[in-house]
């Protein structure tokens, strides 16, 4: 009986696979407290008037935001490849979703405006 | 023969070794493998969740090009004070959730008995904050439906000191619209809630499994891929926020 039959020995020698990280509380503690900082800047731009800046600013907060859960809470910056090709390839294909129906959206009416 | 035999029994006791370790179960050939395995699933769960609540945010922001009056005037009726608290109690929240899996690693049992604890506590305050929202709501008639009440976005209440309007008054028309804001208001953190009720139901799972021991012993996955689930649950929160409560300050 081959040994090889039932192993692939790529699954142990990967070193991606062997790799693992323990994100520490200090890190954990950074990330909150940027993320409290950033709660009180997006609420204080707000209050600003900046025209169309306005909601600009908003989603770029939210999303600086979202990448840092994302990158540290959720740990992605540590995982392996595949798990960074999995995550970035979802929000690809939501930001085609997007841009198809919009693409769709704003042409209907194309040179009736 | 012999040598068949012998592989077999090596295996087979392989095997059993395997069997014994939730962290390691027989199907995967290291411990690291299955962990890899399972948050690649996870993730995989959460892209379709992605895809759900990113169709509900698409569908505000044409509704918002549309019947834009209508969405500054309804948006402006949320309360930003509220939504701020509820912001940093959901940070909190996945803050605690976080230092949750640090300990399972570190296999700290009763320090990660007490940051589940504080997620879930943190989790039921924004419940509560959500509750005297919706209430306030459903006192001024402004749930979409057969009472819905237009009045306060035809004729604004006027300002005690300079007599004008607080806000831009509406067309009847315009003013039927600030239903669609609040359809998708309700739609939206509804579904956002419904998440968090759920998670608040997996904590309470969670808990008692790890006072008896279950994750401090090498077996991190179930908290860690739950602990994925409350950050995305913040994700989303960490989007509504800004587009609900904040964008429609300063109309152009």
């Amino acid at each position: 009986m081959n040994e090889h039959q039932h192993h692939d020995p790529g699954n142990i020698t990967n070193p991606e696979h062997a790799e693992h990280h323990i994100v520490t509380p200090k890190t954990y503690g950074i990330v909150f407290i940027t993320l409290l900082t950033f709660t009180g800047i997006t609420v204080w731009a707000a209050f600003v008037n900046l025209g169309i800046l306005n909601p600009m600013i908003a989603l770029a907060i939210a999303c600086t935001k979202a990448v840092i859960v994302i990158l540290f809470f959720m740990h992605v910056f540590f995982q392996s490849k595949l798990i960074k090709m999995t995550v970035a390839a979802g929000f690809f294909t939501f930001l085609i979703l997007v841009t198809m129906t919009l693409s769709d959206y704003i042409s209907r009416a194309w040179g009736l405006w | 023969m012999d040598n068949v035999t012998v592989a077999t029994e090596t295996h087979a006791a392989h095997e059993e070794h395997h069997v014994s370790l939730p962290q390691h179960r027989h199907h995967f050939e290291t411990p690291e493998q299955q962990r890899e395995a399972g948050t690649f699933g996870m993730w995989l769960f959460l892209l379709t969740e992605i895809m759900f609540f990113g169709g509900l945010f698409f569908a505000y922001l044409l509704y918002r090009n549309w019947y834009n009056p209508a969405f500054v005037a309804a948006s402006n009726q949320l309360n930003i004070p509220l939504g701020t608290t509820n912001t940093a109690v959901l940070i909190t929240s996945g803050f605690f959730m976080a230092l949750a899996v640090w300990a399972a690693e570190v296999r700290k049992k009763t320090f990660l008995v007490a940051t589940l604890l504080l997620a879930t506590i943190f989790g039921l305050v924004f419940l509560g904050v959500k509750y005297f929202e919706y209430k306030e709501k459903w006192e001024k008639h402004h749930i979409p439906g057969a009472s819905f009440d237009i009045s306060e976005f035809v004729n604004p209440p006027r300002d005690a000191k300079t007599g004008k309007p607080v806000e831009e008054p509406l067309s009847p028309d315009m003013a039927q619209k600030t239903q669609v804001f609040f359809s998708l208001y309700f739609a939206m953190t509804g579904m956002h809630a419904l998440h968090m009720i759920i998670g608040v139901g997996l904590l309470l799972w969670l808990i008692p499994r790890a006072q008896r021991g279950d994750f401090t012993a090498g077996y991190v996955a179930p908290i860690e891929n739950f602990a994925l689930y409350w950050h995305f649950v913040d994700i989303v929160w960490i989007f509504l926020f800004p587009l609900l409560y904040l964008i429609n300050r300063h109309p152009v």
